[in-house]
């Protein structure tokens, strides 16, 4: 209770506030313009807020994170474009009401779904928070060594139908944070005698590189586009009552949401996609999915919104973050001296009830905004592609060279900005990368650190959590295997690959 | 036949064009990079295995070329896609975005963050092909607003141009802090 009122406090400065507002309005009016994502949007403003107070920077992009799916579902619902691309499937039900005239009823079904999961999804993690305590200070090197290897392979095997491409940028990741000067041996690696290489690859350039510059580049190389959406009428409200008609789904597609979130890996997506196979084997009119269901609307966006709170529980406790949005904000805590981990939840627990609070107030004031802002952002998301792409450009050049003024990041940046842009061209995921990145440096600290404890290989996994967590990775892959040779038996056809769009906007 | 169908449908994927270039291109990449790795890393005598500084380079290298040989293995057993070069011209002509951000980025500290944004913007927008007055007028507006919101509001570190040594006193101050 002490730690939640000291929580609060540390919320009520103007500044806090200022930075919530800026956060999750800038956040849904981001997630509402097709083009543009939370990630682009993070990476951007992700050195900005280096100068700013730790919890003025944390609350501003986490507005970002956890509103811009509010925004996302507008053109999801209006013009059959996803805002976000874990807006995918509100598309599916949300566009043919708006053909049937139901525009309205949608997007503000759309709203108060995402609100449910919002919701329930931090009462969580703030319910989680005393187990969490308790069992994060048992988390030590190897444990998180391990827990980090399961990240990856979880990362690697959620791209089905892509394994391949997925492990084979892991391990670019991986070894893109080997490069430099090995901070245990002072020896160079991979540096090929260039002074610039020493210091590393740094995680935020090629962040900026992949998700903005790359965007830039995609929208400035693609045919211009201007999304017409046209304005919605009648009353935002309507879509609580209906919703309270299908509290089950909700709940359900926040507790899918929840548990996806938690896992390092799956996230978003998984999350919508079981949630909404779910609903409709569940429902009393399974045949109206795709067609304009108001529960697989419902499942789809209380499912994606119940995952920024959920994916904060291993980024807080352990450090893991599970996808890219996260592994971004990790290094906003290591840049603020923030060290997620065991030690935050005991010394820093009033940091983490603000953060929770800070994530309930941004569910409200999105939620109000919404309410009487939605016809404003139907004219915003008109923004020409193209010229999106230049402004994009512009931003980008705020958040790699405010980083160290070097133009040997500008460089490197349009690089990586290239590579994205092929990436997502064809399709392939570029969350690997970071998390091969960031994961592979937690993996190479702290298998060095558990070193001098192990005598015998069998001393990675002589405790408890440790030897759960090996345990699940045994069962991740024995898992994966038995579906290839399943899929290998029933001759199964291909599924629609193309629903797994992997482009992070 | 079905089993050799299905052999090859494990390893299919849902392509777009262009997908066979971009494999052979990083698994010639990741050989490359294995091929240095005695060159570019070294081996500390008396250390374990896993505290070497070759070990995660190689273990991630290792991985990487193996599974840039499979995803080349399941581009070649899938059907071929048409468009292949076009879509490799595309991705060259980003290069050409490339360079005017860095051109952008090389001339800031010159000709000052103001100047040179508002000129970037707006020659952009004209490459990209608006012509507009609208448009143009739009591209001033927003490059004015971004100067205004990080550097003079927010005071990101951004460098002053070497031309405003040329202004006079009072107002070389004043660009030099805040444009």
């Amino acid at each position: 209770m002490e730690n939640l009122l000291a929580g609060a406090e540390m919320l009520a400065r103007w500044d806090v506030i200022v930075a919530l507002f800026i956060g999750s309005i800038g956040g849904v009016i981001i997630g509402a313009i097709p083009g543009v994502g939370p990630a682009v949007a993070i990476a951007i403003l992700l050195p900005a807020t280096f100068s700013l107070d730790p919890i003025v920077g944390l609350t501003m992009l986490l507005g970002i994170y956890g509103s811009s799916m509010y925004g996302g579902a507008i053109p999801a619902v209006l013009i059959n474009t996803p805002g976000t691309a874990v807006n995918a499937l509100t598309s599916y039900d949300g566009y043919p009401m708006t053909q049937r005239g139901e525009a309205h009823r949608a997007v503000s079904l759309a709203y108060s779904a995402s609100f449910w999961g919002g919701i329930f999804g931090i009462l969580c993690l703030i319910l989680l928070s005393p187990v969490l305590a308790l069992i994060a200070p048992m988390f030590g090197s190897r444990e998180i060594f391990l827990a980090a290897l399961l990240g990856i392979i979880l990362v690697i095997l959620a791209h089905r139908g892509q394994i391949f491409a997925a492990g084979l940028l892991a391990m670019f990741g991986i070894f893109l944070q080997t490069i430099g000067l090995d901070a245990v041996t002072y020896t160079q690696r991979y540096t090929f005698g260039y002074s610039f290489l020493s210091s590393g690859v740094n995680l935020i350039v090629v962040v900026l590189g992949l998700f903005a510059l790359s965007q830039a580049f995609y929208l400035l190389t693609a045919p211009d586009d201007s999304p017409d959406a046209k304005p919605v009428k009648g009353r935002m409200t309507v879509g609580f009552k209906e919703l309270l008609k299908h509290k089950r789904v909700a709940t359900v597609a926040s507790g899918f949401g929840v548990i996806l979130g938690m896992i390092p890996g799956t996230g978003e997506f998984t999350a919508q996609f079981m949630s909404y196979t779910y609903a409709q084997k569940t429902s009393k009119n399974p045949e109206a999915f795709g067609k304009g269901s108001p529960e697989g609307l419902i499942a789809s966006e209380a499912a994606n919104n119940a995952v920024p709170a959920a994916a904060m529980i291993p980024l807080l406790a352990l450090g893991i973050p599970g996808e890219a949005l996260t592994a971004m904000m990790l290094s906003v805590f290591y840049v603020h001296n923030v060290i997620p981990g065991p030690q935050l939840f005991q010394n820093n627990l009033d940091l983490v009830y603000g953060l929770y609070l800070a994530l309930i107030l941004l569910n409200i004031i999105v939620m109000v905004f919404l309410l009487f802002s939605t016809n404003l952002l139907t004219k915003i998301i008109r923004v020409p592609t193209r010229f999106l792409g230049v402004i994009v450009l512009i931003l980008s050049f705020v958040g790699v060279y405010s980083l160290r003024n070097s133009l040997t990041d500008c460089m490197i940046a349009a690089g990586f900005g290239v590579l994205g842009l092929i990436l997502k061209r064809l399709n392939l995921p570029i969350v690997p990368i970071i998390l091969g990145m960031v994961l592979g440096g937690i993996m190479e600290i702290k298998l060095r650190s558990a070193m001098p404890r192990l005598k015998t290989p069998f001393d990675m996994i002589d405790r408890p959590i440790s030897f759960i967590l090996f345990l699940m990775i045994l069962l991740v892959l024995a898992l994966h295997i038995r579906t290839l040779i399943k899929e290998y038996r029933a001759h199964q056809t291909d599924e629609d690959h193309n629903l797994h769009d992997s482009q992070m906007r | 036949m079905s089993r050799v169908k299905t052999l090859q449908a494990l390893f299919k994927r849902y392509r777009r064009p262009g997908d066979i270039v971009f494999a052979w291109v990083l698994l010639a990449v990741s050989l490359f990079l294995l091929s240095q790795l005695f060159d570019q890393t070294v081996y500390k005598k008396g250390a374990k295995l896993f505290a070497q500084p070759r070990f995660w380079p190689a273990v991630s290298l290792t991985l990487m070329s193996a599974f840039a040989a499979f995803h080349v293995i399941g581009s070649l057993l899938s059907e071929r896609i048409d468009g292949r070069w076009r879509e490799v011209l595309l991705w060259c002509s980003s290069l050409e975005y490339a360079a005017w951000f860095i051109g952008y980025a090389m001339l800031v500290p010159y000709t000052g963050y103001l100047p040179t944004t508002v000129v970037f913007a707006v020659a952009l927008v004209f490459r990209a092909g608006y012509r507009s007055r609208t448009a143009l007028l739009s591209a001033v507006g927003c490059a004015l607003v971004i100067v205004l919101l990080f550097k003079t509001f927010l005071q990101v570190k951004l460098p002053s141009g070497a031309i405003y040594e040329y202004l006079p006193d009072g107002l070389r101050m004043i660009m030099l802090t805040y444009f």
